[in-house]
């Protein structure tokens, strides 16, 4: 049972609500970022996700941010980065999200480009429609999940002293790449991004391609 | 076995510089999936839903390179929710259809989806193209190869079971 009096969850959306994972998620996803280096395109999935990667690296131009279209963000991903097999990329994504599309796993294990990078934030809920629990939390395990599609680099990170490896993993991957991060549930202030998605996407090919 | 314009409209895709072929198999794309597997020098992308065709052409912009999306009719069904992607973003994105419950048609699972094809995709927003003989091919392609990266927007080619040949049951 959750401790409620001491829930810091308490006038959040979240409050009362709990998942296996104790990592911070915010903390977990700027370490994994900031082991990438500056050069990483990175494609946010839509909610949770895509707040903590502007968290971590601003509103800044390498990243593209989803705003709904939710299941659609690995794909990009991996349209990315067929695109730029010289750079790397990084998709963000939450379980909810990926949990929409899961198949898109096998098409990144097929395709298996190693630059590509995939990181499920998993809270074990659906937090944007109000934190109802998801597959997740009831037994289904994302990582088993992308071992089975055929993903040959894959790790569950539970601790702390795990990001560190996987960071190193996906950057020196010879082929695509899961990394499952088992966070707290909790929700994190929001942090505002333009919902104008063509703004984005012309901003991100100026600064990678020199062009709208 | 192939027919002259299905050779003719790769030739087209691959002088416009698309280079990211991805497809669910189907019959009536054959050999435009055969021939980009084939093909060292393009990405030919084996989907396990048609909608992850959409967020990978507009990932493919997003990084330079063009996609075209190959799918069968019943795919464009997949495909709804994910085409908020392409107009919210303004993403060019390029669709060859190839047509069931359409002209001859004999399985009626096919109809409902067939039937509603170019209602939904126009409620979309995608421009349709509609091919029936194959005379019109060459120029169709071009025209729609055009208007989706030159224009941005996104284009269907639907190409017609007169065209393909409905498939037989017996």
């Amino acid at each position: 049972m959750p401790d409620l009096k001491n829930d810091p969850n308490k006038g959040t959306r979240a409050e009362g609500k709990t998942a296996s994972g104790h990592l911070d998620r915010r903390a977990a996803v700027k370490a994994l970022l900031d082991s990438q280096g500056d050069d990483v395109l990175i494609v946010a999935g839509l909610a949770g996700a895509k707040g903590d990667v502007l968290a971590a690296v601003g509103d800044d131009p390498r990243v593209f941010g989803f705003g709904g279209a939710m299941g659609a963000a690995t794909s990009m991903g991996l349209g990315l980065a067929l695109a730029q097999p010289d750079k790397r990329v990084l998709v963000v994504t939450g379980d909810g999200e990926l949990l929409m599309n899961v198949g898109t796993l096998a098409a990144v294990a097929v395709a298996n480009p190693s630059n590509l990078g995939i990181v499920c934030v998993d809270n074990e809920h659906y937090g944007e429609t109000g934190f109802q629990r998801s597959h997740t939390g009831l037994g289904t395990n994302l990582a088993t999940m992308a071992q089975g599609a055929g993903i040959g680099a894959v790790r569950t990170v539970t601790e702390e002293d795990e990001l560190a490896e996987a960071g190193e993993m996906l950057r020196q991957s010879n082929g695509s790449a899961f990394v499952l991060l088992k966070v707290a549930v909790d929700e994190p202030p929001k942090i505002r991004f333009s919902w104008d998605a063509a703004f984005h996407k012309n901003r991100f090919r100026q600064a990678l391609l020199g062009r709208p | 076995m192939s027919a002259d314009w299905q050779e003719e409209t790769y030739g087209l895709l691959r002088q416009a510089g698309i280079d990211q072929f991805a497809f669910v198999p189907d019959a009536g794309h054959d050999h435009l999936i055969k021939r980009s597997i084939a093909d060292p020098d393009v990405h030919a992308i084996a989907l396990t839903t048609e909608e992850e065709g959409v967020g990978l052409l507009a990932g493919a912009h997003l990084g330079g390179s063009r996609g075209v999306l190959l799918m069968q009719s019943s795919g464009v069904g997949n495909c709804i929710n994910l085409l908020s992607l392409i107009r919210a973003g303004r993403f060019p994105f390029l669709t060859l259809i190839s047509m069931r419950g359409d002209f001859g048609e004999g399985n009626p699972w096919q109809m409902p989806m067939g039937q509603s094809t170019q209602p939904v995709l126009e409620a979309c927003d995608v421009t349709c193209l509609r091919i029936d003989e194959p005379s019109e091919v060459p120029r169709t392609i071009d025209a729609a190869i055009t208007m989706a990266f030159n224009s941005e927007m996104p284009v269907a080619v639907l190409l017609g079971q007169k065209l393909l040949g409905a498939k037989k049951f017996s």
